[in-house]
């Protein structure tokens, strides 16, 4: 029971040569975003390989991953930051090569960044319209400025005492919706959310989820970046699965239950080596593994799924 | 029981009740300039009542000059503090463009204005290699700067030795040109007795500028942000690089005007002259109200912090005091207004 080398580590297993699941995505329409086979090399470090993603209009893209898994280069790519050492990056069905979040941007790629969305000392107003301010000759049309500011952030039911307030005495899910409604208003088509929840109470990650279906609503795409299932699955249209830069599932929502996906984020075949070591430790801590079986059961990962999953669900598809 | 329950609640009132009335006196302490303003009242008031010649206009007009000539420089030197960087060469790089300036029209015996153009783009250049560096290699401006400080330093007074073998710059008063430039840059007038210098209102000419652009302009919204937060002030599309590259090269501009003031006032310039100006300039800005951080701070604040500077040095001469006396007070000053600023910084943050 020590020797976990000896349990299979189907989570390592990579999915190579998957084939996206672009071509009869049933929503008909080019998607907004999409990449190719994408991969992203530091050196001789390799932080992304042949990542395929896709974001249509009125869409929820979720991308999920544990710390580490390469969410962030991913971004980065996306929002024009970096720029992908292989594979095609295509905007709207052309292949696009930014070089500055500038250009995203002009594309209508948005990115709300967990913790550099605002500038904390700046008021709100200030921040609502960093980069895009409304000029009236060679100044700013600052009353224009605050009362749509006010105005927006009232419409995604955001009520704040006075948009003259430095940023940072918000809340941070106000902040996030301050964000996000700063791109919805500056006419984004893409919305890229890096991790919006990871920092918020429950409650408030509720208010930031109600804020991306609103987002959907409005007929943006969205690209939902977290490494938490429960945010994922309710708002999410599409899942990608990273981990250790790889991707490791690529499903439509038809094609995946809220447990499948917890259970592959939680890593099913970890948790249940994670089990047997603690067992082995015996006293509380077997106690504890007993709990972690329980629900690696429960999430009916008992097995080697992982393996399976990736490759089969996707094949069987909806009609399975 | 539901459609009660979905019954759309009042329209919030237009005046939100969760806005305390706010007196103007915590508005105004709630503005980064508050310690300066406190500051300098509670300094021109010291040296008023211990001073008794403080108290004439001519006194004051003389404080008047002495603080132009930093708070010129002090008004660039915000800015790029608020735009979140240092500069330490920008004490000699005055010397440097002055420097330049009166070699070069001497040595090629050209129009006096020829030299000052010369200046200008050396002075500017200054500026540039300073951002340049400091955004392409992402060093501390302050490790950058200090090296350019050393530079410019010994350049300063190894050519001008080379040059002239003396420790300082010719007499350049006889050249073509010079009275023009005397007029532009270092003018004076008389006004109802009163000695007035054209570098005063050049200095409340430029504040008001730095103001208007700050707090008006989309420059402004966007040197606060790169001060304040650089990578979220990219992810939304300001160009970075460019803004901070600007702000040293304003430096620069303003190093080149100070310079030039100073030259065509006394027509020649001692090599060694300007060392240590650079912590006056980072001071007021301080005294001022700018975070050492950035992203935080006012043009108006630093034009008070060297209206402090600018008192405290005459006054020490008009109380008939020892004037070695007078970098003991520019630190306890600093210290102090330090201390004020942050508990007064509390305060206001707290009643927001």
């Amino acid at each position: 029971m020590s020797t976990p080398q000896d349990t299979p580590q189907p989570g390592r297993h990579r999915a190579d040569g998957q084939d996206t699941a672009t071509a009869g995505n049933g929503r008909g329409g080019v998607p907004l975003v999409k990449l190719i086979d994408a991969g992203k090399r530091y050196g001789a470090v390799i932080a992304l390989h042949d990542i395929n993603l896709e974001v249509g209009a009125r869409e929820v893209t979720c991308v999920l991953g544990d710390n580490g898994a390469g969410k962030s280069t991913l971004i980065k790519i996306i929002a024009g930051l970096h720029q992908p050492s292989s594979g095609t990056y295509e905007v709207e069905g052309t292949p696009v090569s930014f070089s500055s979040p500038r250009e995203a941007l002009e594309r209508g790629i948005a990115t709300v960044y967990q913790d550099l969305a605002v500038v904390a000392l700046m008021p709100v107003w200030r921040n609502f319209f960093l980069g895009n301010e409304v000029r009236k000759g060679p100044r700013m049309d600052i009353p224009a400025m605050k009362k749509m500011c006010k105005d927006e952030l009232l419409a995604m039911g955001i009520d704040l005492r006075d948009v003259e307030q430095p940023i940072g005495t918000l809340s941070g899910g106000e902040r996030q919706c301050v964000a996000i409604s700063r791109a919805v208003h500056f006419g984004a088509k893409v919305l890229i959310l890096d991790e919006p929840t990871a920092a918020l109470g429950v409650k408030q990650s509720g208010v930031v989820l109600k804020y991306i279906i609103q987002a959907r609503e409005r007929g943006l795409g969205v690209i939902f970046i977290t490494h938490n299932p429960h945010h994922a699955y309710p708002v999410g249209d599409r899942f990608l699965l990273l981990n250790r830069g790889a991707s490791i599932g690529n499903y439509e929502k038809s094609q995946v239950t809220r447990e499948e996906l917890t259970g592959l984020m939680a890593g099913g075949a970890e948790l249940e080596q994670l089990s047997h070591e603690l067992e082995g430790a015996g006293g509380a801590a077997a106690e504890a593994a007993h709990e972690m079986e329980a629900e690696v059961s429960e999430l009916g990962i008992t097995s080697h799924p992982t393996t399976t999953t990736e490759s089969d669900t996707r094949v069987r598809g909806p009609g399975e | 029981m539901t459609q009660t329950a979905e019954a759309p609640v009042a329209p919030p009132p237009r005046a939100d009740e969760r806005i305390g009335r706010k007196s103007p006196l915590a508005r105004l302490l709630a503005r980064p300039e508050a310690g300066a303003i406190a500051g300098a009242i509670v300094i021109y008031i010291f040296f008023f009542i211990i001073a008794p010649p403080f108290r004439n206009a001519s006194s004051f007009s003389s404080v008047l000059y002495v603080t132009s000539t930093y708070g010129l420089m002090a008004t660039p030197v915000a800015l790029l503090m608020i735009g979140g960087e240092f500069d330490l060469s920008a004490g000699v790089a005055v010397t440097s463009s002055a420097l330049c300036a009166s070699l070069f029209s001497y040595e090629f015996t050209t129009n006096a204005w020829v030299g000052v153009l010369v200046a200008l783009v050396l002075s500017l250049l200054i500026g540039f290699i300073n951002g340049w560096l400091v955004v392409r290699t992402g060093i501390p401006s302050f490790l950058i700067t200090l090296g350019m400080f050393f530079m410019l330093q010994g350049l300063n007074i190894a050519l001008t030795q080379t040059i002239t073998n003396q420790v300082s710059s010719p007499d350049i008063s006889t050249l073509q040109g010079f009275n023009s430039a005397r007029e532009v840059f270092s003018a004076s007038w008389t006004i109802g007795g009163v000695n007035i210098r054209t570098s005063v209102v050049y200095w409340i000419v430029f504040v008001i500028i730095a103001t208007w652009i700050l707090l008006r302009t989309h420059i402004g919204n966007w040197i606060f942000s790169v001060g304040g937060n650089a990578p979220s002030a990219r992810a939304v599309g300001v160009p970075v690089a460019k803004m901070k590259i600007g702000l040293f090269m304003a430096v620069g501009f303003m190093a080149w005007f100070t310079g030039m003031h100073t030259l065509f006032l006394f027509n020649t310039i001692q090599s060694g002259q300007g060392i240590g100006n650079e912590f006056v300039y980072i001071i007021a800005a301080v005294v001022g109200g700018c975070l050492l951080t950035g992203g935080y701070g006012s043009a108006v604040g630093a034009a008070i912090g060297a209206l402090i500077f600018g008192m405290v040095n005459q006054g020490i001469v008009y109380a008939g005091w020892n004037p070695d006396w007078f970098q003991f007070f520019v630190g306890a000053l600093l210290l102090g207004a330090i201390l004020l600023n942050t508990y007064i910084r509390r305060r206001a943050e707290a009643s927001i």
